[in-house]
């Protein structure tokens, strides 16, 4: 078997606030294999960013700092790597795509100069070529009329605009991973399938692996070979799309399944939302962190995390219904397959 | 009285904005946009990335000054000259709490060195004087609404994932009670289970204090099931509107019809099986845009007469407006 290029192994962090540890990611384990595209679902605030942000240590350092467990990046643990060493492997090992362009696009630099240093200090890359290779990445984003956008300033983007000169940056050094924060919530559908085939004709011609953290489920379905569905800073579910679409294990993956706004829901019903909130992360739960929302929680899920079930075909699960002494229950399903096919 | 009948609340007529780029070239962000709000409505506004929604909210909530046309709202030219400096400060007070927008990046758009607190509770000094108390229990009401709670008030943004800062944005919204919301991409950060929350709350709201809406989103199934009726917008100019089902059952422009075939299915065979209409050609540029169809290099159907001038919106009947020489 491949060594897999991103590993992570029961993976722990938090931050220091005034308010106490904020207990952002807790016992996080998943591995993404080389051209392989890994999504990353799950409740807003449940560590997804963070989780991701490790990979590069993108994250403030005081205040938050790793509680446990590792990461390694082509088998060498990132939180070993030093601040130049992180900043090399930037752009040229991993693309990374953030969340929130405005916080890591410079507002004081045109964004083609922006693209292009990505290849600053980068032995073999000439000027010229740097200019090429932005312009040609900017026009594969979809940026009509590069000669004259390249000099605008990130203000004078459309937030879509500014979210795919982020993607052209991540993408242009040739990285053999993406991982992608949330890519496209700011792009129309067009552009969002054109950016989709983008990334699927990197991984097909260049084994380039992505991981792709995405609230939209349309892109998790089209795109992701292997799913993670996250809850309260854990990993609750993970396997194959169609496990997850399919045969969805755990109650919070049907709970959010189920809250899909679809093109044939009627107007004068209320989506169905998942009711309560996610736990508090500065005192998690001890068991399950989905147990104060689930309809099915028992005694035992307040007391003690579930344990991982594996279930068929690298489908997995941390839920106490697996249990061989739990009452066995049938979760709403919502995507049949035989409907679909 | 029926929606239909009432005035609008909101009438947007001719609206232009152009940044100039150069001192031959201008940017036609915004291009002879027109369409009226009624009250208690929702309009959704959809289109391709960079076709000048947020700048259109914008000038509609006095963000960006329009280069031509005009915004009435509640039967007042927001650009009129005031006359004096007091009146135009009351009149600001005035539209400041009857209008109010969510921003498309959330972050940028809250002040990094206030509390969430401070954040929320800025705008109450436009609906009156408040006693701490009341006022600390408002902004908790205003966080449980959108999801958040009373351990989050004295936090700063930066300590937030992306989704609870958006939440953060539509609760500071919410807090002056305004009539109409510029909604720019309310829900793009939110899990499915939280946009739920988020989207039966405006509603909610709708149906109680009768808000009205114009609803920027890329989603659009949610677009569909949020809004009475829907514009879609195209390289600066309108190109299509009408009542969301009836736009949803028979799209007439090529463009919207491109559109709607890219919407992604939450299902895996579905997504993965299906064709979408490929938009071919380069997406032109709203730099010095020529007198034709804007999407005349992108149209599988195109002809010559799309490059002989700009199409006009025309009513198909039943207020479905299209701008198109052949629908
Ligand atoms: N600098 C920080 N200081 C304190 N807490 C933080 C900080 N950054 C993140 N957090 C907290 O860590 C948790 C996880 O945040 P993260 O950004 O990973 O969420 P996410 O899963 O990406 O959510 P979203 O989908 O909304 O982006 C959140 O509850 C957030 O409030
Ligand atoms: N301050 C500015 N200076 C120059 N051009 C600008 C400025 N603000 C916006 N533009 C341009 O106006 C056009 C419309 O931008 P706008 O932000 O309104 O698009 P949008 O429809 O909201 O797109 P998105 O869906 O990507 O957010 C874009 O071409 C953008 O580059
Ligand atoms: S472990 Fe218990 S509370 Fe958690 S998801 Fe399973 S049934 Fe629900
Ligand atoms: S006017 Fe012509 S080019 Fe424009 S959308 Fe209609 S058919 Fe296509
Ligand atoms: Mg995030
Ligand atoms: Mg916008």
């Amino acid at each position: 078997m491949p060594e897999a290029i991103l590993d992570v192994q029961d993976l722990s962090y938090s931050f220091r606030t005034y308010g106490g540890e904020v207990q952002a990611v807790r016992g996080v384990s998943f591995e993404v294999m080389p051209g392989e595209v890994v999504g990353i679902v799950g409740e807003s605030g449940c560590g997804k960013s963070v989780t991701a942000q490790c990979a590069l240590r993108l994250n403030p350092e005081p205040p938050g700092f790793r509680r446990g467990g590792r990461m390694l990046y082509k088998g060498e643990d990132v939180f070993a790597k030093g601040e130049r060493e992180l900043r090399r492997m930037r752009g040229a090992e991993i693309g990374f795509v953030f969340q929130d362009p405005m916080t890591y696009l410079n507002p004081t630099m045109r964004v083609g100069a922006q693209v292009e240093e990505v290849f600053a200090g980068r032995p073999g890359v000439s000027r010229r070529e740097a200019r090429s290779r932005a312009d040609e990445m900017l026009a594969l984003v979809g940026i009509s009329d590069v000669a004259r956008r390249r000099e605008q300033y990130p203000h004078e983007l459309s937030g879509g605009m500014k979210q795919r000169v982020m993607i052209a940056m991540a993408l242009v050094g040739r990285p053999s991973l993406i991982i992608a924060d949330e890519p496209t919530t700011s792009l129309d559908v067009t552009i969002e399938a054109q950016i989709l085939e983008l990334l699927d004709d990197l991984r097909r011609k260049l084994g380039t692996a992505i991981v792709l953290i995405t609230h939209d489920l349309g892109v998790i379905a089209k795109m992701c070979d292997r799913v993670y569905v996250m809850y309260g800073g854990k990993v609750v579910e993970s396997g194959g799309a169609e496990d997850i679409f399919y045969r969805t294990a755990h109650p919070y993956t049907a709970g959010l399944l189920g809250s899909v706004a679809r093109l044939e829901t009627d107007c004068d019903e209320e989506l169905k939302a998942i009711e309560g909130t996610p736990p508090d992360l500065f005192s998690p739960p001890p068991g399950c962190p989905f147990a104060a929302r689930c309809d099915y929680a028992m005694r035992v899920c307040r007391e003690s995390p579930a344990p991982e079930y594996r279930l068929e075909g690298g489908h997995r699960v941390s839920c106490w219904l697996r249990h061989e002494y739990a009452e066995p229950v049938e979760l709403p399903a919502r995507c049949a397959p035989e409907a679909a096919v | 009285m029926s929606v239909a009948e009432r005035e609008p609340l909101l009438s947007v007529s001719g609206l232009s904005k152009h940044f100039r780029m150069s001192r031959t070239e201008v940017l036609k962000a915004v291009d002879d946009v027109s369409f009226d709000v009624r009250e208690g409505e929702t309009v959704g506004l959809v289109g391709e990335s960079g076709c000048g929604k947020s700048t259109t909210g914008r000038c509609i909530v006095r963000l960006h000054e329009p280069t031509a046309g005009a915004v009435r709202f509640a039967g007042e030219d927001v650009y009129a000259p005031a006359g004096s400096r007091s009146a135009d400060r009351e009149r600001k007070r005035r539209l400041c709490k009857g209008m109010q927008m969510v921003f498309q990046n959330p972050y940028s758009s809250l002040n990094p060195r206030m509390t969430v607190k401070d954040i929320v509770g800025e705008g109450f000094a436009l609906v009156g004087r408040l006693g701490q108390k009341e006022r600390d229990e408002r902004i908790v009401e205003l966080l449980r609404t959108v999801g958040l709670g009373a351990e989050h008030m004295s936090r700063f943004p930066h300590e937030f994932s992306g989704g609870q800062r958006q939440r953060i944005g539509i609760a500071r919204a919410l807090s002056v009670d305004p009539r109409f919301i510029v909604c720019d991409e309310p829900i793009s950060a939110l899990d499915v289970s939280i946009q739920a929350q988020v989207i039966n709350m405006l509603k909610r709201l709708q149906a109680e204090r009768g808000l009205t809406y114009l609803f920027v989103a890329h989603d659009l199934s949610v677009v569909k099931y949020i809004s009475d009726r829907v514009i879609v917008m195209y390289l600066g100019t309108v190109v299509e509107q009408a009542g969301a089902s009836e736009l949803y059952r028979s799209p007439l422009h090529p463009y919207t019809r491109a559109l709607f075939s890219a919407i992604p299915e939450a299902d895996p065979r579905v997504a993965r099986g299906r064709a979408r209409i490929p938009l071919k050609g380069e997406i032109p540029s709203p730099v010095n845009p020529r007198d034709e169809c804007r999407f005349a290099d992108r149209c599988p159907i195109a002809e010559p007469v799309c490059r002989s001038r700009r199409p006009p919106l025309r009513d198909m009947g039943d207020g479905h407006r299209v701008a198109c020489h052949l629908a």
